[in-house]
């Protein structure tokens, strides 16, 4: 029996990011799926394999030597809660499918009974590592509907916010990616840096984690008193301890032989998966949101967009590695340019007024009651925001119908959407770079199933 | 020399004693982390919050090797007969701690996904509150528990039956000769 | 643009040859007893409406189909041909509102567990609240 060869057609021409390509599975004819058997579809040819998450074991002929083994959803590799049903002749990994929802909380139906002040509070933990960025981009869809002018000190805090989680999520990442590949020290250098970020947070928001910072309106709290040398401590000491972690892992060799060439995602295949953040950017695909469709001030800031060019697992690294020496210098310049001013907006039908005042003013504590009780009203329509959150393109697609709750909130998961290249990604590969490859996928579950 | 002069050396005490302080010094906890508690608790293992002056930095992957199970993050629907698949796995005498809110009672996500309490389903010895709860509460939690196991507090309310209010088992109760016991092996 | 059913194919086609080459969103909102949207010329709105957003990177843009899906006949042709991210998209617009999608290589659950029977995100199917002690106070909304 000959092995399965995964086919793919490269478009020629100069055109940069590539065509969708015709997977092999589009070439061949599926016929119903109702009335094709599991053997037939053990037998499809492709990446993905398609056969219904009960019946994991072959019926047929086992001489072949394939297997189908199950990894997860309690696992070591400590990504939550993912279950994948590998395909493996061997020691080779010849289709695969993630299966999720294990995580599944029903958040978007939570949030169509919740206002839109609670509303922050749910969805800041649909990707745990980086809660501010879901924050941020729920608030961003409801202002856009809202038709509100933020304050600029709130713009450039909540930029702030984010940068400082992106820089906590993917030390966060190195921490987690050194632990699956082996390194334990690793793991415990990525967790004293993310402390420090999380001490920072402690101080602002109150809280360490899910923090429901980032409100409608602006944020919640001013920055703490000496904010600027906290901050400065902060990235001045994760550049140097990125520095060394660069010469800890990069130039290792046995990181090395166990992380390139392995998982390797070329830019086609990636933008057709729809695959977005580090993946798509090490793939080669220089997209990133906050440049090419910049949102709150990134604009005015001068950063570069780290591109990869194999797409492999060590890529990936790179790219991230990078990413959050970029992201200290966008701290550097937000420090410097941070204005004085409100921290929310002052529309007194959006944002509570100050605690002092509704002990002045009767309109003051009328508005407090109406905003903390009814919650704000916002004009119906519908809107689709994305940010570039660590993961890659988080969206938030929010319908309102004009009362103080949203209608339909829905969130464009990059980590749901990233998953599906899994299986590319694993074919023909080893089973012990399954690990290193959905390493460096870097899933949250909490997102995935939402 | 005489014995009564190396008493020094010594030191006397119960059996039970002794096995119920090897019990509570070398707690392996077994993975199960979820969702965002997860995350906290491994940052109660890393270098901040340290667990392994508890004697528990090791997580053991098997449930076969551990003692503990931190439940921690939302458990859904779909992972609910997973979770009673692992405690079922584990070998007595075992513990559970209930980590966060959402283990504990469901939390704010009280809904049609979320199994409203993990006690639902496995017998909880301890409850940490917290959304996420941070690694002091963890480790409070904790430490209750080994001091439960020290004074032998939850091996006696076993036996009384005082834990036992009934709960709610999904097929038949637990015994060693689920999933693969002892027996198969033989 | 606000589509009918009938429309969605080509027109994605058409999207597509333009350019819009990257599958950003693929969603469904349930419309039922809603009035408030906007009334296109031509087009009968329905219960349902699929969501889709398209990205073309050369020059940055996006663009958005609102197609409607009638309630007594949810049936969709799938996009997989032309954007093979829409795959676990498409699964999870079927699990959650039980929407089918023709063509579409593996149409089952992938939230839920296999067994579930409903579809949680339609308006007629409850939050599944259990009742909390000193909670259970009238609310108005």
């Amino acid at each position: 029996m000959t092995n399965a060869i995964y086919t793919v057609i490269r478009p020629e021409g100069d055109n940069r990011f590539g065509l969708v390509q015709e997977t092999s599975e589009g070439l061949q004819e599926l016929g119903d799926r109702a009335t094709t058997s599991t053997a037939a579809l053990a037998k499809e040819i492709g990446s993905t394999l398609r056969i219904p998450e009960g019946e994991a074991e072959l019926e047929s002929d086992s001489d072949d030597g394939r297997m189908i083994i199950n990894m997860g959803p309690q696992h070591p590799s400590t990504h939550g809660v993912l279950r994948i049903m590998l395909e493996i002749e061997g020691e080779t990994v010849l289709r695969s499918k993630p299966v999720v929802g294990y995580l599944h909380t029903g958040m978007e139906k939570t949030a169509e009974n919740l206002t839109y002040l609670q509303g922050t509070t749910n969805v800041t933990r649909m990707d745990y590592l980086s809660p501010l960025n879901n924050e941020l981009v729920f608030c961003l869809a409801a202002e856009s509907l809202l038709g509100i002018e933020l304050p600029e000190r709130a713009t450039w805090i909540r930029m702030l916010m984010s940068e400082l989680n992106r820089i906590a999520s993917h030390v966060m990442w190195l921490a987690t990616n050194g632990m699956d590949l082996g390194s334990t020290s690793m793991m415990i250098f990525g967790f004293r840096d993310r402390e420090m970020v999380l001490s920072f947070f402690e101080k602002t928001s109150g809280l360490r984690m899910n923090n429901n910072y980032i409100r409608v309106g602006g944020v919640a709290a001013d920055l703490p008193d000496g904010w600027e040398d906290d901050v400065t401590a902060i990235i001045d000491t994760i550049e140097a301890r990125t520095h060394d972690y660069d010469e800890l892992i990069t130039g290792q060799p046995i990181f090395r032989e166990r992380v390139v060439g392995v998982g390797t995602l070329s830019p086609q295949e990636a933008v057709a998966l729809s695959a977005s953040g580090p993946i798509l950017r090490a793939s080669g695909v220089p997209w990133d949101l906050r440049k090419e469709m910049p949102y709150l001030f990134y604009d005015q800031i001068d950063f570069d967009v780290i591109v990869g060019s194999v797409g492999d697992t060590y890529d990936r690294y790179a790219v991230r590695l990078f990413e959050i020496r970029e992201s200290i210098s966008i701290v550097r310049q937000i420090i410097d340019r941070m204005p004085r001013g409100p921290y929310r907006a002052l529309d007194p039908k959006v944002t509570p007024p100050p605690r002092a005042r509704i002990d002045e003013s009767m309109e003051a504590l009328i508005h407090h009651f109406k905003l903390f009780t009814e919650g704000i009203r916002i004009p119906p329509g519908e809107s689709y925001v994305a940010i570039e959150s660590p993961r890659g393109e988080l969206g938030c697609y929010m319908v309102s119908d004009g009362s103080a709750r949203p209608f339909r909130m829905h969130i464009r998961g990059p980590s749901f959407v990233n998953l599906q290249s899994l299986p590319v990604m694993l074919h023909g590969g080893l089973l012990a770079d399954a690990v290193a490859v959905i390493s460096s996928v870097d899933p949250v579950m909490g997102e995935v199933d939402r | 020399m005489p014995l009564e002069d190396l008493s020094y050396n010594f030191l006397t005490g119960n059996v039970e004693k002794l096995v119920q302080w090897a019990r509570k010094a070398s707690v392996w906890p077994a993975t199960f982390g979820l969702a965002c508690c997860a995350i906290e608790m491994m940052a109660s293992g890393a270098a901040d919050f340290d667990l392994a002056r508890f004697g528990m930095e090791v997580f053991r992957a098997s449930p076969r090797q551990s003692d503990l199970m931190i439940v921690a993050g939302r458990v859904s629907q779909k992972m609910a007969p997973v979770l009673r698949q692992v405690y079922d796995q584990m070998m007595e005498p075992k513990w559970v701690i209930s980590m966060g809110v959402c283990a504990s009672t469901g939390g704010m996500f009280n809904n049609y996904a979320i199994v409203q309490g993990v006690d639902q389903i496995v017998p909880v010895d301890v409850y940490a509150p917290g959304c996420p709860p941070g690694p002091e509460t963890l480790m409070h939690a904790i430490l209750t528990l080994h001091h439960q196991i020290q004074t032998g507090e939850i091996l006696r309310r076993r036996a009384a039956g005082e834990k036992g209010t009934t709960v709610k088992m999904i097929g038949e109760p637990a015994t060693t000769k689920m999933l693969g016991g002892v027996e198969d092996l033989v | 643009m606000v589509l009918e059913r009938s429309a969605y194919l080509s027109t994605v086609q058409a999207r597509h040859d333009e350019g819009y080459i990257y599958l950003a969103d693929l969603t469904c909102v349930d419309y039922l007893n809603n009035p408030t949207r906007d009334l296109v010329d031509g087009v009968s709105l329905e219960r349902f409406e699929l969501v889709v957003n398209l990205r073309s990177f050369a020059p940055p843009a996006i663009v958005r189909l609102r197609v409607q899906v009638p309630e007594q006949d949810p049936l969709v042709p799938s996009i997989f041909g032309f954007y093979p991210g829409a795959e676990a998209m498409e699964r999870e617009v079927f699990d959650l509102f039980g929407i089918r999608f023709e063509d579409h290589p593996d149409l089952t659950r992938i939230l839920l567990p296999e067994d579930w029977e409903g579809h949680p995100l339609r308006k007629d199917y409850g939050v599944g609240r259990v009742p909390v002690q000193f909670k259970e106070v009238k609310r108005n909304r």
